[in-house]
């Protein structure tokens, strides 16, 4: 059976990178004892897919990885279980099953991501920095400089930013996201800097992933659903 | 939400942040404001390595189980941190409550080789504590050192508060529960250390006095007041079944050096290696029980997720009854995808049928260890391993499909000669040649076959503790000879040789065998900029040398001088159960090329017959 699970990430965790977070739920699964698939071999591993690595020094409340299961277990006993071997910082959110086909891969669904952003104290480059970017937002073309190994590319990102709102003390924005355009909330907020001539500041954003969407609309029509929704419960 | 010592921007700027955040799986988290006794326990190398030391899992999990005792964990922090905690005047800190560690009651430092005695300096020093034991005031920690370093605690007396001497699952109670009642008392901090001194196998070194005469040799060692004792005598745990054993040890989030669970199956070696300090100190040879193994092996299994599982010991094969844990492992865990992994195994039919079960026979590799290369030199040193059983374990390796073996050498073993220099590149070649014996169409391409020395450094407690040591020059002359030898072997395509930095050898050499007096030079080697000297990206032979001019030490003196059997030793004041009667007999024997029988053999009286448990009372029931 497969299985999408949902986790949160905040605190002191928010240090811990991708591959030893990867390395840290290998180990919970064991501790929750879930009856795991492994691969075939002389040194089998779980298998086990994350949707979207998440940088470090960023918090979530919306991460994903699936795994595959034998037999069946009810998602509330699975959360508990897992719950209860969790470190502080680290939460289960949901666990759901999710359609076996092969396109159903959380890391090839994910298609936009959601972001809550603002400064640390006192590293705003303005005061009023909030409209400032709502007036960036609104330009028809954002050009920045994408720099490569090799080249230096144009490349207008406008288009790859779904949303952005003022909310509470920093702004809200939803961004594309997967393995073909993958837009990250530092870069948007790196060419608003570079459109207000300041510097931007080493370590001065903080940056929320709030969820994560597959895109299930057509091509004329973008139709998100977050890809915990693209699961179910399982009683 | 904790709040972390550490800002966001210096954490987000250093290498590895999750070295110094803590909230790892199955770290302590307790109330500090119902604690009496917090207890910082410090393995002073990286966080990787410290959290890889099997002895502070036991005591941090021994001390955490009183309510009153809460034990945290400190590590040195690698050199991008230690930079800007200076710079910025931040205190060091404990990884789980994040308090400085200079508001705790205890810091404990555990010593487990010589390279690390700057790190020491380092981790008072960060954590604005006086370098100093007599600087300290009543404000500052009790500074404890313990560890196999702390059999010869005299470079180090300058440093420290007190040592214990011993296994920590005895006498750690004894002293804090002493300190709870004093500090109740509102007693001062030289009190304490007057009346911890009473305590079996504690040593406070500002309470004796070390003399030399006019040529800087040792003359006496004495307690300066009459109640304190003059023989500091080993502290041991005679039932290892029943006793502290970590069931749900600390996972760290990194991958560190030992990422997995160990199970350590006994305590001291029957084997009396004369080089092996080991082999010595924790005699008598304990074992824990099979049920007790398996209980844990569960246990820690289930409560860390760890994806294997090690057993620990001087010499596993030695265990009575390792075919009753080894066969539980596979049976068990061997299906749940769980690695076994069988470290210092001797090379026999069981073990290669063992290991062709647990791992990849193409993949791995297997290891011998005859340390020198002649069967003269070996029977000097007492390893027991004759070039018969060598060559026919390799042959049955090489049988069983493995085509990868590592050997390692010692150089500079006392009575040495070119001759026995030359035998280790004849072994690897006699070895290669056992290979090419196989006909071509059963055997798996080329072997490897990797040769590897290291420089013989003389240790207190070991019948070798009065053997010259040799210089750096011979050293690497030596490493040369071996170099030519394996070139001019008729399978040197298959052997690969490399040897040691001789530099370092020389420093474990003086530290190892050090008195009172060489505590000032490595002061002057730390503020020199000396720190983790265990690494070789970060050693600095510079800063050691300028710190000898600086200080006046004479390196022979502590080096390559023989020293006289009747000559007072810096760490005679300290009795670990082998008398030193045995270990004089021992430097005898290896003198004549006389081997000495393990202990399940016979017993040779070495003495830690006194201790009334282990080996020496097997099969006497």
């Amino acid at each position: 059976m497969k299985i999408r699970i949902k986790f949160s990430k905040h605190g002191a965790m928010k240090f811990i990178g991708h591959l030893d977070i990867m390395r840290y739920f290998q180990k919970a699964i064991r501790r929750a004892d879930l009856d795991i698939v492994y691969t075939e071999g002389f040194s089998p591993h779980m298998v086990m897919s994350f949707a979207s690595p998440l940088g470090v020094g960023l918090t979530s409340d919306g991460e994903y990885f699936d795994i595959e299961i034998h037999g069946t277990i009810s998602s509330e006993e699975a959360v508990n279980r897992l719950n209860h071997v969790m470190v502080d910082g680290i939460k289960i959110l949901s666990f759901r099953q999710v359609p076996q086909d092969k396109a159903n891969k959380a890391m090839s669904l994910v298609a936009a991501a959601d972001y809550f952003v603002s400064y640390r104290d006192g590293k705003a480059p303005c005061p009023n920095w909030q409209e400032k970017l709502l007036e960036f937002y609104r330009q028809e073309q954002i050009v920045i400089v994408k720099k490569t190994k090799k080249s230096e590319k144009e490349m207008d990102i406008r288009p790859y930013i779904y949303k952005l709102e003022q909310k509470e003390d920093g702004v809200f924005m939803q961004l594309c996201a997967g393995s073909v355009t993958n837009i990250k909330p530092e870069l948007v907020m790196e060419a608003f800097a570079q459109w207000l001539h300041a510097e931007q500041q080493p370590f001065s954003l903080l940056v929320h992933r709030m969820e994560m969407y597959a895109d299930v609309g057509t091509e004329e029509k973008r139709q998100f659903v977050s890809l915990e929704d693209l699961g179910e419960e399982i009683a | 939400m904790r709040k972390l010592a550490l800002s966001d921007e210096i954490l987000l700027k250093i290498e590895k942040p999750a070295r110094y955040i803590g909230n790892e799986v199955n770290s302590i988290v307790k109330d500090v404001s119902e604690i009496d006794v917090r207890f910082a326990m410090c393995f002073p190398d990286v966080y990787e390595i410290g959290m890889s030391h099997l002895g502070i899992q036991i005591l941090y999990d021994m001390l955490n189980r009183r309510d009153d005792i809460y034990c945290e964990r400190v590590y040195s922090p690698w050199t991008d941190l230690d930079r800007i905690m200076r710079e910025e005047h931040i205190p060091l800190f404990a990884l789980e409550s994040q308090d400085p560690i200079k508001q705790f009651d205890f810091l404990g430092i555990t010593i487990q080789y010589e390279m690390c005695y700057t790190n020491i300096l380092q981790i008072l020093d960060l954590s604005q504590i006086p370098i100093l034991s007599k600087d300290r005031t009543e404000e500052d920690p009790i500074v404890i050192g313990g560890g196999p370093c702390a059999y010869n605690p005299e470079p180090l007396a300058d440093f420290f508060d007190l040592f214990y001497i011993g296994e920590g699952e005895t006498q750690y109670f004894a002293l804090i529960d002493l300190y709870k009642k004093m500090k109740q008392e509102k007693k001062t901090r030289a009190e304490f250390l007057r009346s911890a001194a009473q305590i079996p196998g504690i040593y406070v070194p500002s309470l004796y006095e070390a003399s030399y005469d006019e040529h800087g040799m040792l003359c006496a060692f004495t307690p300066k007041y009459e109640e304190v004792p003059k023989k500091i005598e080993k502290q041991i745990v005679m039932d290892v079944t029943n006793t502290y054993y970590p069931k749900a040890p600390v996972v760290p989030f990194i991958k560190v050096t030992q990422d997995r669970v160990v199970l350590e199956i006994q305590r001291g070696c029957i084997r009396g290696c004369r080089f092996c300090q080991a082999g010595m100190l924790y005699r008598p040879t304990r074992e824990r029980s099979l049920e007790m193994l398996k209980e844990y092996a569960y246990e820690m299994l289930k409560n860390t997720g760890h994806e294997e599982i090690s057993l620990s010991s001087l010499s596993s094969s030695d265990y009575s009854d390792l075919e009753g844990i080894v066969n539980f492992l596979i049976e068990e865990f061997g299906k749940k995808g769980v690695n076994i992994s069988l470290p210092s195994l001797r090379i026999d039919a069981f073990s290669l049928d063992v290991m062709s079960k647990v791992q990849d026979v193409k993949k791995s590799s297997l290891t011998f260890a005859p340390e020198a290369g002649s069967q003269r030199l070996r029977d000097v040193i007492n390893k027991g391993l004759t070039e018969e059983v060598i060559l026919d374990g390799a042959k049955e390796a090489f049988d069983g499909g493995w085509n990868k073996v590592k050997l390692y050498f010692m150089l500079g073993l006392p009575t040495e000669t070119e001759d026995d220099i030359k035998e280790i590149a004849h072994l690897a070649d006699r070895i290669a040649r056992r290979y090419y014996e196989i006909p071509k169409d059963k055997r798996n391409g080329k072997c490897q076959i990797t040769v590897s020395t290291s420089f013989f450094v003389p240790k207190p407690f070991t019948p070798f503790q009065w053997a010259a040591m040799n210089t750096k020059d011979q050293f690497l002359g030596k490493a040369k000879i071996v170099n030519h030898e394996v070139k001019d072997q008729l399978n040197h395509k298959s052997i690969r040789y490399n040897w040691h930095e001789a530099d370092v050898t020389v420093l474990e050499g003086l530290l190892a065998r050090g008195d009172r007096r060489v505590g000032k030079t490595i002061l002057a080697a730390y503020k020199n900029g000396a720190l983790y000297d265990a690494w070789s990206e970060t050693f600095h032979y510079e800063y050691w040398q300028k710190a000898f001019s600086q200080t006046d030490l004479d390196l022979d003196f502590y080096t390559t001088r023989e020293r006289d059997v009747q000559e007072l030793l810096p760490w005679d004041f300290i009795d670990i159960g082998v008398t030193k009667k045995f270990l004089q007999r021992e430097w005898e024997r290896a003198k004549q090329e006389n081997v000495t029988p393990n202990c399940r053999m016979k017993c040779s009286g070495c003495g830690a017959a006194q201790y009334k448990g282990g080996v020496c009372i097997e099969n006497q029931n």
